[in-house]
């Protein structure tokens, strides 16, 4: 249930860091909008399948545009998206499980077009509309209802595998400080190329991390998160990789590529030198003709 | 003198079997006969058995033929597995240098290698077989100058070294011929021409038809035999916000075209078997949230890797359905490569018209196939485009029984595009109330693709002959040879396989029996004029080749009653 529909039938668990990112979401579009005196209808929020994905449909106030399909295929979505329309601002909103397990496919070839777009994931280490099996980035020997006797694989680390796919711009945030979050998925949005804003959002129901995230001194739980030193360069690769391999949660910049030439600038160069080899069909037809 | 000659090539990948039929055709073709050819070859690059056939004819070219009239054999393999091919009084040619035949009837073994060293250019080898067919069909030498000097003008400063020497390889291979007395043939002088003719491929054609239906994104991944749309589009889809994008599966073709259709854009794709299983769900999204796009499949033979080089027609029951749930999607086959342009064109604007994704469904035997055609006129067709929102229903892009306006991205209208069951915005809503009218709405949509379209001859007969896709030529072959010997049978064609022109669909469910022809185990196309009430039959083959037509003749024949029906 939104304000926009009442019929929308679809709700969130009190709790859940879901809230917090569609709200980051919604400053960060207006700020765009004003920044670059655009309309919102010239943004495209693709969606993934799980909790996460049915943000598109929660967001309160002025309405981007928005395609919610089929479970893994964001980036291949909105890769149709920049193909035919590359003035479009696209941001792509899915969950670990969609991202980075059925749709892991996607993310080099993304990377290595340089898909100018920004992905915000959100990150609670569990299949959540399923009811709480184990995801990539469940923790290891974590008892699920898919691992009742602990959960044999080890976690993906998903900011060193963006990292070493070559994806050129990497922030790794929480969902406690909507504020520091809306100002990363800005700054995300204006950098031309691929973009990751991977977002731990704990999961209330089935796994719930914020304890582990933020820590408790009087249970005498260290904070997970860290924040990233501002002494680190995020134009340099093989510190962001140093960073994402430290262990726990680093918040913060982590990686942003200073030669990136997006994929729209790549097809734009190529189609000057097709320039000398475009023919109507009719000039097309002539070379076959007898 | 005579109307028709049929040569065949064989031998082992890499030995220019393709090349040589494809070149007898173009050449012929300049001079204004008719052509077509047909190739097969293992999935491999080099070796393993490989043939290709040309057919020249003074009238038009339904089919590849079944009897030939030359056999030119490159191998001892081809020659066993080829000779019974070979019609009674047909001439075998034979590579001597690579074999010696026992008995010499009807062969003539030519030092292939030999001649063509001797004219300076080894390469020409080639030239020399088609002089050696030319002076067996009848035609004189320098009809193929033209041709000749056509194809090696390449701005390279020996072209003229090249061209003669051809020339003269071509002069070899026909005096070689001439000096044994062998003919097949005493082919008539080429008809005249009333209208301008191209020879072009069926994916080419195909390609041709979707660029000029408006294509702006065509996205595909490499997979025999759709393959050389995906090189063509690559060559050839050009300008401003137009783009070609190789994907990295097929997933993610489907899921890119949908992504571009959304954007407002016309998108496309193509692939085979194997690529159109991997797009089921993706084509369910297309239908759920209707969405614009076209996907070609060009058929192989056989399920998983299957034949993968060879030709059948069994992907149509997995075309109308391809993904789970209550679904049907609009199938266009086109029967032959002049039907491959239309198709491209009407494939691009079905999906337009009703908003959701259209299968253009071909076949092997019809991608690879070279053919003279009349030249097709871009600006005698009409180009359609969808509907596009003004806003004046707000957000309300799913609103009413049948199909709305498209709001497009950047525009008014802002929805959501949902693949899950959902309201007029396109939130997601699983209750009655909108899974029951979103469901008509989808299927409701297919009637605004009701073309009246087909073909029909000798309709008042209560047995018919319906063939589909590439089975159309050999079919019509078949059908034609029939009436011809008296049966009263009748004939019906269309490539709308769904929907079936509603007057079409009448006059078939009057009939005592529709026998269709077709080149899967199933009997596909029949099963499903049988759901829509059709009493049909199916004549099915599974070599991974095309039907003969002397084999339709007398299994039309047979399901027909032909006897019974004869009247003299």
């Amino acid at each position: 249930m939104t304000k926009r529909n009442p019929d929308y039938d679809f709700k969130w668990c009190p709790g859940c860091g879901d809230f917090a990112v569609v709200r980051s979401i919604e400053l960060a579009l207006a700020d765009w909008v004003n920044t670059n005196s655009r309309p919102i209808e010239d943004t495209v929020m693709v969606a993934g399948i799980g909790c996460s994905g049915n943000l598109v449909h929660l967001q309160e106030g002025p309405q981007p545009f928005g395609i919610h399909g089929i479970h893994g295929r964001t980036l291949p979505i909105a890769l149709g998206i920049k193909s035919g329309r590359p003035d479009l601002n696209v941001v792509v909103v899915a969950g670990d499980g969609d991202f980075l397990s059925i749709g892991g496919e996607h993310i080099a070839p993304a990377a290595k077009r340089n898909l100018d777009v920004t992905c915000i994931i959100m990150d609670n280490g569990v299949y959540g509309l399923t009811k709480g099996q184990a995801s990539p980035t469940t923790e290891f020997g974590m008892v699920t209802p898919t691992t009742p006797y602990g959960k044999l694989d080890d976690p993906v680390n998903p900011l060193l595998l963006y990292l070493s796919y070559g994806v050129k711009y990497v922030v790794s945030a929480i969902s406690t400080q909507p504020r520091v979050l809306a100002r990363q998925i800005g700054e995300a949005m204006e950098y031309p190329g691929f973009a990751m804003v991977h977002v731990q959002s704990p999961c209330t129901t089935y796994n719930d991390t914020y304890e582990a995230l933020k820590g408790n001194p009087a249970k005498g739980i260290d904070p997970g998160a860290w924040d990233v030193p501002e002494s680190h360069d995020p134009s340099n690769l093989a510190s962001a990789l140093d960073i994402a391999q430290q262990g726990g949660i680093p918040i913060g910049l982590l990686y942003r590529a200073q030669d990136s030439i997006p994929m729209h600038d790549r097809l734009t160069e190529a189609r000057e030198r097709t320039k000398a080899h475009q023919r109507t069909v009719d000039e097309m037809l002539d070379t076959l003709a007898i | 003198m005579s109307t028709d000659l049929i040569v065949r090539f064989a031998g082992e990948g890499g030995q220019g079997q393709v090349t040589a039929a494809e070149g007898l055709a173009e050449a012929a073709a300049r001079v204004g006969y008719h052509v077509q050819t047909y190739a097969t070859y293992p999935s491999q690059i080099k070796g393993g058995p490989t043939w290709a056939q040309t057919r020249i004819s003074t009238e038009p070219i339904l089919h590849d033929g079944d009897a030939l009239d030359v056999l030119v054999v490159l191998n001892r393999e081809a020659y066993e597995d080829h000779i019974s091919e070979l019609r009674d009084g047909g001439v075998l040619v034979y590579n001597a240098e690579d074999f010696e035949l026992e008995s010499n009837g009807n062969a003539i073994g030519l030092a292939v290698d030999e001649l063509a060293r001797s004219t300076g250019n080894p390469r020409a080898a080639n030239m020399v077989v088609i002089g050696a067919v030319a002076a067996l069909g009848g035609m004189p030498p320098d009809y193929f100058e033209d041709f000749i000097t056509v194809r090696f003008t390449r701005g390279r400063p020996n072209d003229e070294q090249i061209i003669t020497a051809n020339i003269q390889a071509l002069g070899l291979g026909f005096e070689e011929v001439t000096k044994t007395g062998f003919k097949v043939a005493d082919l008539d002088d080429p008809p005249e021409e009333t209208q301008p003719r191209v020879v072009i491929k069926g994916n080419d054609a195909l390609s041709l038809g979707a660029i000029t239906a408006g294509l702006d994104v065509f996205v595909g991944y490499p997979i025999s035999p759709a393959t050389t749309i995906l090189v063509f589009m690559e060559g050839n889809l050009h300008g401003e916000d137009k783009a070609v994008v190789q994907a990295s599966s097929e997933i993610e073709s489907i899921s890119t075209i949908i992504g571009a259709g959304y954007a407002g854009k016309k998108a496309m794709t193509s692939t085979a078997g194997p690529g159109f299983s991997l797009m089921g769900e993706g084509l369910g999204f297309a239908w759920m949230a209707e969405i614009p796009c076209v996907v070609v499949d060009v058929q192989r033979g056989g399920p998983a890797t299957g034949l993968p080089t060879k030709t059948e027609q069994s992907d149509l029951l997995t075309c109308l359905n391809p993904g789970h749930g209550d679904m049907r999607l609009p199938v266009i086959a086109p029967g032959d490569v002049e039907e491959c342009f239309k198709a491209g064109i009407m494939a691009l604007n079905w999906a337009e018209r009703y908003q959701g994704p259209v299968i253009l469904l071909t076949e092997m035997q019809i991608a690879e196939r070279a053919q003279d055609i009349v030249r097709p006129d871009p600006s005698a067709w009409t180009i359609e485009n969808r509907v596009v929102s003004d806003g004046s229903v707000g957000n309300r892009r799913y609103a009413g029984e049948t199909m709305s306006p498209f709001p497009v991205p950047g525009g008014p209208g802002a929805y959501v595009a949902n693949a899950s069951e959902h309201d007029e915005q396109g939130d997601t809503v699983h209750q009655p109330h909108t899974h029951l009218p979103m469901t008509r709405r989808r299927f409701g949509k297919l009637e605004l693709l009701e073309e009246n379209d087909y073909e029909a001859d000798n309709n008042g007969a209560s047995v018919a002959v319906m063939p589909w896709g590439g089975a159309k030529g050999t079919t019509r072959s078949a059908y034609d040879q029939l009436r011809a010997a008296g049966v009263d049978i009748g004939w019906y064609y269309t490539m709308y396989l769904n929907p079936l022109p509603a007057a079409l669909l009448e006059e078939l469910r009057s009939k005592e029996l529709v026998i269709v022809p077709e080149l899967n185990y199933l009997g596909q196309f029949s099963s499903w004029l049988r759901q829509l009430g059709v009493n049909a039959e199916s004549v099915t083959q599974i070599t991974g080749l095309p039907f003969k037509v002397s084999d339709l003749v007398s299994q039309i024949g047979a399901r027909s009653g032909a006897e019974r029906l004869a009247t003299v």
